[in-house]
């Protein structure tokens, strides 16, 4: 067996670097079918996953693919799977069958433009409103976006933590410059990876509740095979996992579901700033279109402007209370982001009148100009 | 008038096969004449005469009343999407292989929306035992037709008869390569058992089609009262092991073959991984 973590200083592409930071993090199971801009992740779990122990198995489509990683949970392993826009719509039944039975496994979605086939090797971030609501019913998940190969790396470990820890899907939302892109990617020495594992039961088998909820609102989590006989249901079902076709069960079960991610939102969402001390101009932006941010912000500034940066890296949930605050002191919120308003619309929502907002979108296949931001900027605003 | 059995005192004798049930969720769901129980409960029986240790079986199932087994069994259970029992099942399997792996559902589950991830587990020789509840209907839903319903039948969807052909499923399961391969009726229960219990032990993808009335949504609109679906199973069948699969077609006018119609030896999904990839990355 090889290390699991090939500590070091690489050239790496972000498909391959979501790849390496899954088994850095210790996901042994994969379970895929190849699409572009997400093939290269499938293709170096494959050629990596026999080294460290792990399965890796090319499912016949990625309905498959996703029923084949929530299985696979269930033994103990963490899972993961990867797609792109067609295969992440095929996905939606089941992921809502892993958020109902609080699965974790994480879902990479490298973005490509759509609708349906698309633009399919041309970048896109038009699925953040169906990673948050894409499966029918109503519940909480958590979303991550990277905006870098390196990101990709620590993100998918992120991803595999959050997952285990909230027992949750998590999806990493990349896009297809970021998994396409080569940059540097550092990778760590093991011992400075910090690896979260799902919460294991303990006590009595025949009292065992599959999801009796602990302090944080999360639930042991057994495997099969180590004699809790777990009943494991997308029913709406009680605390022992029963179906329980009742609306008092259903409230009880959407209040766990939603619970343990809205009661966590401090240490579940993670964001970053830039030159945001003074600005009174933020632009808010995650993924790809965050590196359009950036520049967009060191342009305006010296054109005279005080602009900010407000990187989502948790998009969902979203940082409510954060955008609420940062719209009660800014004239303006500026999202970027590559389709015609989306996130944009939470931000709005948040900002709650307090300041103006706007969309700097595209209809998809490139990245955005920091000077379509900068054109934006000196429209409507003053320096 | 018939009488009421006498209740049970405090202690009610135990059933033979409580162990392996929950049964805190009895009732069950399944209506009177249903066969669903009975080859729920040569299921249980067969695991039993294994003797392998209950929390190494793990029963998955999709969505159906033939689904709602994985509800009533006493071992890790998954209650999982429609159709798609098998690919959830192959993650366990893959991921643990020294599980035995159990789907049980029904034929609309496996054949009509989960028909795609049958064959390919078969084709992989998946190591799991796959039971297939036929009762030539979607029960659940309330009798529409199903991609094993006979030509000509009533369904709620089919109402001047089927205008398509059924599925011969064993003919389908060995031609995408299953190693084991059977079908009974629930009136053969001993044989039913016999055969759960060989294609558990069996290495490899093994698939057991067993013929269920359904006497509310299929019998009802197709005037068969749940005795004459009984009187098929005993006068139109043909026991016959290794029969031609490509003669198995569900006709109970030229007589359905019963049996054991394939069972061979070929490396499974696990080990051709082993030998394949794990070896070879060593290098
Ligand atoms: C994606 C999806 N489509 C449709 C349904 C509705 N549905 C539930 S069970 C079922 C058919 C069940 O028939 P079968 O598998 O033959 O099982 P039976 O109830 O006869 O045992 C259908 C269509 C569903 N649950 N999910």
């Amino acid at each position: 067996m090889k290390p699991a973590v090939r500590t070091g200083s690489y050239y790496m592409t972000g498909d391959v670097a979501c790849a390496e930071g899954a088994i850095a993090a210790g996901c042994l199971f994969f379970g895929a079918y190849p699409i572009t801009p997400a093939t290269e992740v499938a293709e170096h779990m494959a050629e990596r996953l026999p080294d460290v122990g792990g399965t890796f198995i090319q499912m016949e489509d990625e309905i498959a693919a996703i029923a084949s990683i929530l299985g696979a949970a269930w033994t103990g392993v963490k899972s993961m799977t990867a797609t792109s826009g067609p295969g992440f719509s095929l996905m939606m039944e089941n992921l809502g069958l892993g958020v109902c039975t609080e699965t974790p496994c994480v879902i990479i979605n490298v973005q490509r433009t759509g609708p349906s086939t698309g633009l399919p090797t041309q970048t896109g971030q038009g699925d953040m409103m169906q990673a948050r609501w894409g499966s029918h019913g109503d519940y909480e998940l958590i979303a991550l976006a990277p905006s870098s190969p390196q990101d990709c790396f620590y993100h998918t470990i992120l991803a595999f933590n959050l997952s285990e820890k909230y027992r949750v899907p998590v999806l990493v939302m990349a896009d297809e410059i970021v998994g396409h892109m080569s940059e540097k990617v550092v990778i760590p020495d093991a011992k400075e990876i910090k690896l979260e594992s799902r919460p294991k039961p303990k006590g009595r088998k025949d009292r065992f509740k599959l999801y009796e909820p602990g302090p944080n609102g999360v639930a042991p989590m057994p495997s099969i095979g180590e004699g809790y006989n777990v009943h494991v249901t997308g029913l709406t079902h009680d605390e022992r996992g029963y179906p329980a076709m009742d609306t008092e069960e259903q409230e009880n079960m959407l209040a766990r579901i939603k619970g343990k991610i809205r009661n966590n939102l401090d240490d579940i969402i993670h964001t970053e700033e830039y030159m945001m001390d003074d600005a009174d101009i933020v632009i808010v932006s995650y993924g790809i279109s965050t590196r359009t941010g950036l520049t967009a912000v060191d342009e305006a500034r010296k054109l005279g402007y005080k602009v900010g940066l407000f990187r989502l890296i948790t998009v969902w949930p979203f940082p409510e209370q954060k955008i609420h605050e940062i719209a009660s002191r800014v004239k303006g919120l500026i999202t970027i982001e590559i389709n015609l308003g989306q996130v944009h619309y939470e931000v709005e929502r948040c900002a709650h009148g307090q300041a103006e907002t706007h969309l700097v979108g595209s209809a998809g296949g490139k990245i955005i100009h920091p000077d379509k931001v900068v054109s934006l900027i000196k429209e409507v605003f003053q320096p | 008038m018939t009488k009421n059995p006498k209740p049970l005192g405090k202690n009610p004798v135990g059933h033979p096969l409580d162990d392996l049930i929950r049964t805190e969720r009895i009732p069950h769901i399944w209506c009177s004449g249903c066969g669903i129980g009975t080859v729920f409960s040569s299921c249980l029986s067969a695991i039993k005469a294994t003797e392998i240790p209950y929390n190494e079986f793990t029963m998955v199932s999709g969505i159906g009343c033939s689904a709602r087994a994985a509800g009533y069994i006493k071992v890790d259970s998954f209650h999982t999407t429609h159709g798609r029992a098998i690919p959830f099942a192959s993650g366990i399997k893959m991921a643990k292989p020294d599980l035995n792996v159990i789907v049980f559902s029904g034929d609309g589950d496996l054949f009509a929306i989960g028909g795609n991830h049958f064959i390919h587990a078969a084709r992989r020789n998946m190591d799991m035992t796959v039971i297939c509840v036929n009762n030539l209907i979607y029960g659940m839903t309330g009798g529409q037709v199903a991609a094993t319903t006979p030509a000509n039948a009533k369904t709620t969807t089919t109402p001047f008869g089927n205008p398509d052909a059924p599925f011969n499923l064993p003919l389908l399961a060995y031609a995408s390569g299953a190693s084991y391969v059977a079908r009974w009726t629930i009136l053969h229960v001993r044989d039913l058992t016999n055969a759960i219990n060989e294609a558990i032990r069996h290495r490899g993808f093994s698939f057991i089609e067993v013929l269920a009335p359904c006497p509310i949504n299929y019998g009802r609109r197709n005037k068969e009262k749940p005795l004459d679906t009984l009187k098929l199973y005993r006068e139109n069948t043909i026991i016959k092991n290794g029969a031609d699969p490509a003669i198995a077609d569900v006709d109970f006018d030229r007589g359905v073959i019963l049996g054991t119609f394939i069972n061979r030896d070929r490396s499974t999904c696990d080990d051709m991984y082993e030998a394949t990839c794990r070896r070879n990355s060593e290098d």
